[in-house]
């Protein structure tokens, strides 16, 4: 067995209007992983999916899931796969239940086990009491978590999320990573991709980084984030300040008088920091970073591989 | 897949084609039997005791298999047509596509929803025209039953092809309407082609339909305008040419993936 669950060898995609979506992409993701695929609209994120999924042909190149090539034994490297795809995709007219038990048959599992699994998973997702309604009467936030369940349900050892949290409310949205992570700590190799990059930032280990068709970065997250060369905090004090303390290692601004944005570099400590501006009599209550790091890099390498 | 595990998916897929074609019954199985019922008032019992007898039958018991096949044909066409592009159309194709099911699978579950309903409407309108005739005696069972199926398998599979291609609503209805109804009409629903100059009767020899409903009404009344054996030959022949191309569609997922 293969110790990658899925591996991309020079995959390439050319679509009827000869857009070329892909270029010969080389990816290799590990078993138990939780991997963020970025990348900004139309930079072939979803052509990739699809072609892993089979929603969509591929023009060239080799996909081989837990080490089952999909050329070789379509079936079997599908048994391993869910997917959560960015659209909506079952029938609105049928059943919340009819169709988590329905996607189980397609695998094979008898109605006993499916209603089961049906159960747990709605109960785990918040749907067990609209699990007699028809899909269409749910919320969107309500229909990405049917998403999830229909794609859980067979119990795949490789789940792929496509934008999984779009629409969904904040408090929903915790509970469905606490899920994710959950099932992701016992053994399910997750990839993710999102446009809320605090999101990727926080849960997954490894990312690549898609545009235009090639994979312009490969790498893991804290790699990725250790090249930041600056990072902006901001400090919210717990008293207002008349003047900004004169703190010369530091670059200080002063947002209003009760908020400070600290610019550190790589070398510069946090601990000086807080040091410096106590012996100023100044009193930090609370921190954050000023913008999302793994925001900031993601465009500082779209905008170079513009610009090369 | 394993043998278990595929049989439980075909039959996973086809209860869901039963189970969508039944919870809209009052469009899928009533209209049948009032348009029937119609027939057989305004042709059967108003119009037909002055036309006199076709083949030697009276008119509404000639024209009760005819009826029979009109309404089969076009529950199963459309069963399969309306079903399979209502699944591309909502993306639910999605869950086909990503399972492990093989293209026979899939093409087997939904021929097996297209031949209930169009199995269940034969019944059905034939429950209604006993209304009207209620001394009908079937005279051959193995042909009418085996006709009924094939006519139900073979209809199916076209509306299946018809959907792969589908790009619109508009495409769905287009065979229907302007392909199968009128040479369903004029396949001899309602008249021997007997009756018919020869070059018209020449020209309705080239119609398929007319095999099928003519297999039909020779099982069920035992006559006919055509050859059985060469009208049995041309619908296998036909469902294993239409099987054929719909593999083969599936396979290259024309229609189906980008």
């Amino acid at each position: 067995m293969s110790e990658y669950a899925l591996e991309i060898i020079g995959l390439k995609k050319v679509y009827d209007n000869n857009v070329e979506a892909l270029k010969g992409i080389d990816l290799k993701i590990t078993k138990g992983d939780f991997f963020a695929l970025l990348g900004p609209n139309g930079a072939g994120k979803s052509s990739t999916i699809g072609i892993i999924s089979s929603i969509t042909n591929k023009t060239d190149g080799n996909i081989k899931i837990f080490g089952v090539d999909i050329d070789q034994n379509f079936p079997k490297a599908k048994s391993f796969l869910g997917v959560v795809a960015q659209e909506i995709n079952f029938s609105q007219f049928e059943k919340v239940e009819d169709i988590v038990i329905t996607q189980a048959g397609f695998y094979g599992i008898p109605k006993e086990v499916a209603k089961a699994r049906c159960k747990n998973l709605l109960k785990k997702l918040s749907l067990w009491d609209k699990r007699k309604d028809q899909a269409r009467n749910l919320s969107g936030g309500q229909k990405r978590r049917l998403m999830i369940a229909k794609a859980l349900v067979h119990e795949p050892k490789l789940l792929i999320l496509d934008e999984p949290t779009a629409g969904v409310d904040i408090e929903l949205r915790r509970d469905m990573w606490e899920f994710l992570s959950d099932i992701n700590k016992k053994g399910t190799t997750i990839i993710l991709t999102t446009h809320y990059l605090e999101e990727a930032e926080q849960h997954c280990n490894n990312i690549a980084i898609i545009d235009e068709g090639s994979i312009v970065e490969n790498t893991s997250m804290k790699e990725l984030l250790s090249r930041l060369s600056i990072q902006s905090f901001v400090l919210d004090l717990e008293n207002e300040i008349q003047e900004l303390p004169n703190l010369s290692i530091f670059d200080l601004k002063s947002e209003d008088s009760k908020t400070l944005i600290a610019t550190l570099t790589k070398d510069d400590d946090l601990n000086t920091l807080f040091h410096k501006l106590s012996e100023h009599g100044i009193k930090v209550k609370s921190m954050r970073n000023e913008q999302n790091r793994l925001e900031e890099l993601f465009i500082k390498l779209v905008k170079e591989k513009d610009e090369n | 897949m394993k043998t278990k595990e595929l049989i439980w998916a075909i039959i996973t897929l086809s209860e869901k084609e039963l189970r969508r074609f039944l919870r809209i019954w009052v469009q899928t199985l009533v209209p049948p039997a009032v348009t029937t019922s119609l027939y057989f008032v305004i042709f059967g019992s108003l119009i037909g005791p002055r036309i006199g007898a076709m083949d030697g039958f009276d008119y509404i018991q000639f024209m009760i298999p005819g009826l029979i096949m009109l309404a089969v044909i076009t529950a199963a066409y459309s069963n399969v047509v309306s079903s399979f592009y209502g699944v591309k159309f909502q993306r639910a194709i999605e869950e086909l596509l990503i399972s492990p099911m093989p293209n026979w699978a899939i093409l087997f579950g939904y021929v097996v929803g297209g031949v209930a309903r169009g199995v269940m409407i034969g019944v059905i309108v034939f429950l209604v025209s006993l209304i009207f005739y209620p001394n009908f005696e079937i005279q051959n069972y193995g042909l009418t039953i085996l006709v009924l199926f094939l006519t139900s398998i073979m209809f199916s599979l076209m509306g299946f092809i018809n959907a792969v291609y589908a790009d619109s609503f508009d495409d769905i209805a287009v065979i229907p309407t302007f392909v199968l109804t009128p040479l369903i009409y004029l396949g001899g629903v309602f008249y021997s082609i007997n009756i018919l100059p020869d070059i018209w009767r020449n020209i309705s020899l080239a119609n398929p339909m007319l095999y099928v409903v003519n297999t039909f009404r020779e099982g069920m009344l035992g006559s006919s305008d055509v050859s059985i054996p060469l009208a049995l030959g041309m619908m296998v022949g036909f469902i294993f040419l239409f099987t054929a191309i719909c593999l083969y569609l599936l396979h290259k997922g024309i229609g189906i993936r980008q």
